[in-house]
């Protein structure tokens, strides 16, 4: 149900790179992880309405008011590396990905 | 061969808000790099989003502006992808149920109307901005991450680059009249992809289709769209085949540059947004911000034309963008004749924000002012060559126009007991025109008023000035 070449294309999206090895192991896993979530579709729902949450909340808005939480310096802790106040990070080419 | 175009646009407009989608995180322009972020912002593990409500609003607001309809249950969708300038890694969006559907606006070609319909548009959040600097290295600056936006889809109707062109211009226009967002493809609160395919003329069958990016302003995407159909239809002439392909703009060469080749479709596994609960949009929510759209430009063109006598062409320009027509109405509220207010904003005015390369509301003019000079001019009290200074002073230094006529001594001459003794003088000084005059030189006359403006100052009413020398002009 699951196969190699599916795995190597999510890999792909994630830009992961795995070893044949790797691949024929996170297959057998990935597998595994989806033949326990297919036991769901055993369950007979009748004509439920799918859902989306369980919360049972409902139009949770926030008002449109401006409050600063944390500090640059505060924020730029955790980043491995940076510069002028910006993350460094390796160069991916933009080909057309990303953005909105 | 013939063949046929087929446009889809893909805009996204940045909405005004104070704060972004999903975090309280200011929202400004030019900010310092990493400044206007927060926890949400920067995708830390725990945080839960929370929608903004004025971001909603206005969403509701554009959709109803293109009439549009707004879907009353919805919720969010992840959109999964990596690339620095989302630390998430996916992008908080509506996916399977968008904001709003089936909208359409009007466009008009060399007089030629078409509805463009609307697919859908849906809010959601902006990504950050990446630097690329040399040696393997960007730099990424999360402020504009999170930024609400719209993305408005249009239905495949476009059928040439004039038509994707007019289609935007009357897009920003209406979202510009809503208030919602400043639509400035210089500042990025604007951005359009395109789609284009080409097939022959006749057959109902779609071409396959190049998006095109980098497209930084309308004339980029007209002359891309014009360039990418040229292509398109020499590769299918050749006897080649179109691939589905990502192409850039390039605007040195004018030509569009290979980005990717695309296999498939992009996989974005959107699934529901878990944090975020669903919405149920009241009709009376809907019904509340529907009466606060501002007036819309072709309601307002239809008013200027009906109410104000103005000529359809002027009332286009006095509607080009809100401020314009803003200042329009309440120039005239304030007592002005229209006519005469349009021709100033649409002369004058325009002239002086095109010289100085600034908006309208960068400069010191009043609505108020505008109309008192206008005023001025009507009832006499200061020439048009006057009132030319006068509107220079008050728009540069921002002076009311009664007060500084009167202080500068600038008010117009129209007694004839002050101006028969000056006119009678330059008759006397200028016997040889006198001459010229009886002998049928017409120009001798223009030569006497000239003089005469000379002695006043140009502070003498010219139809008096006029009727007083023909008058004497007869008694010599």
């Amino acid at each position: 149900m699951i196969d190699r070449d599916q795995v190597a294309h999510v890999a792909g999206l994630a830009k992961l790179q795995f070893t044949d090895q790797e691949l024929t192991a996170f297959t057998k896993q990935m597998e595994d992880i989806m033949a326990m979530a297919d036991q769901l579709n055993e369950v007979d729902v009748g004509d439920t309405t799918p859902l989306y949450q369980v919360t049972d909340l409902k139009n949770v808005f926030r008002e449109d008011k401006p409050v600063l939480w944390q500090t640059r310096d505060q924020l730029l802790e955790n980043v491995p590396e940076k510069q002028n106040g910006l993350i460094k990070v390796p160069s991916i080419l933009d080909n057309g990905e990303g953005e909105a | 061969m013939n063949f046929e175009t087929t446009i889809g646009l893909e805009v996204h407009v940045e909405l005004k808000t104070k704060t972004k989608m999903f975090s309280p995180s200011p929202v400004s322009y030019g900010a310092k790099p990493n400044t206007n972020v927060n926890v949400i912002d920067f995708g830390f593990p725990g945080v839960l989003p929370r929608v903004n409500h004025n971001a909603y609003r206005l969403g509701i607001m554009v959709a109803l502006a293109l009439h549009a309809q707004v879907t009353r249950d919805t919720h969010f969708d992840r959109k999964n992808y990596f690339y620095p300038d989302n630390p998430k890694a996916y992008q908080i969006t509506q996916q399977e149920k968008p904001l709003a559907t089936n909208g359409w606006i009007e466009i008009n070609v060399h007089g030629k109307k078409k509805k463009i319909g609307i697919h859908e548009m849906h809010v959601e959040e902006d990504a950050g901005k990446n630097t690329h600097g040399d040696s393997g290295y960007s730099y990424v600056d999360l402020n504009r991450q999170g930024t609400p936006l719209i993305e408005i889809v249009s239905e495949p109707d476009i059928a040439s680059p004039e038509e994707a062109y007019a289609y935007l211009e009357q897009l920003r226009q209406i979202i510009q009249f809503t208030g919602a967002s400043d639509v400035k493809m210089e500042e990025g609160s604007m951005r359009v992809d395109t789609n284009i395919s080409i097939h022959p003329a006749g057959t109902d069958k779609f071409g396959v289709k190049a998006e095109l990016k980098n497209l930084n302003s309308f004339a980029h995407v007209r002359d891309g769209l014009a360039f990418e159909a040229k292509r398109q239809a020499e590769v299918l002439m050749a006897g080649g085949k179109v691939r589905q392909e990502t192409r850039r703009f390039d605007e040195p060469t004018g030509t569009t540059i290979l980005m990717r080749v695309k296999e498939g479709s992009d996989d974005y596994r959107y699934f529901p947004e878990p944090d975020i609960p669903p919405f149920h949009i009241a009709q009376s929510w809907i019904d509340e911000i529907a009466s606060e759209i501002p007036e819309m430009p072709s309601k307002r063109r239809e008013r200027y034309i009906n109410d104000f006598g103005i000529p359809e062409y002027d009332a286009g320009v006095l509607t080009a963008t809100k401020e314009m027509s803003d200042f329009f109405d309440e120039t005239v509220k304030d007592g002005a004749d229209a006519k005469l207010a349009a021709n100033w904003l649409m002369g004058n005015v325009n002239a002086y924000l095109n010289d100085q390369q600034v908006d309208l509301p960068d400069t010191k003019l009043t609505p108020a002012n505008l109309a008192t000079m206008i005023k001025l001019i009507v009832d006499g009290t200061i020439s048009s060559k006057i009132a030319k200074k006068v509107f220079q002073e008050t728009i540069t230094n921002g002076s009311e126009p009664k007060a500084w006529v009167e202080q500068k001594g600038l008010v117009q001459q129209s007694d004839p007991a002050v101006l028969t003794p000056i006119i009678t003088k330059v008759l006397d000084d200028n016997s040889q025109s006198i001459e010229d005059f009886k002998n049928g030189k017409d120009r001798a006359v223009g030569f006497l008023v000239g003089q005469i403006m000379k002695q006043t100052h140009g502070q003498a009413n010219p139809q008096v000035v006029n009727k007083i020398l023909m008058t004497e002009l007869k008694k010599r």
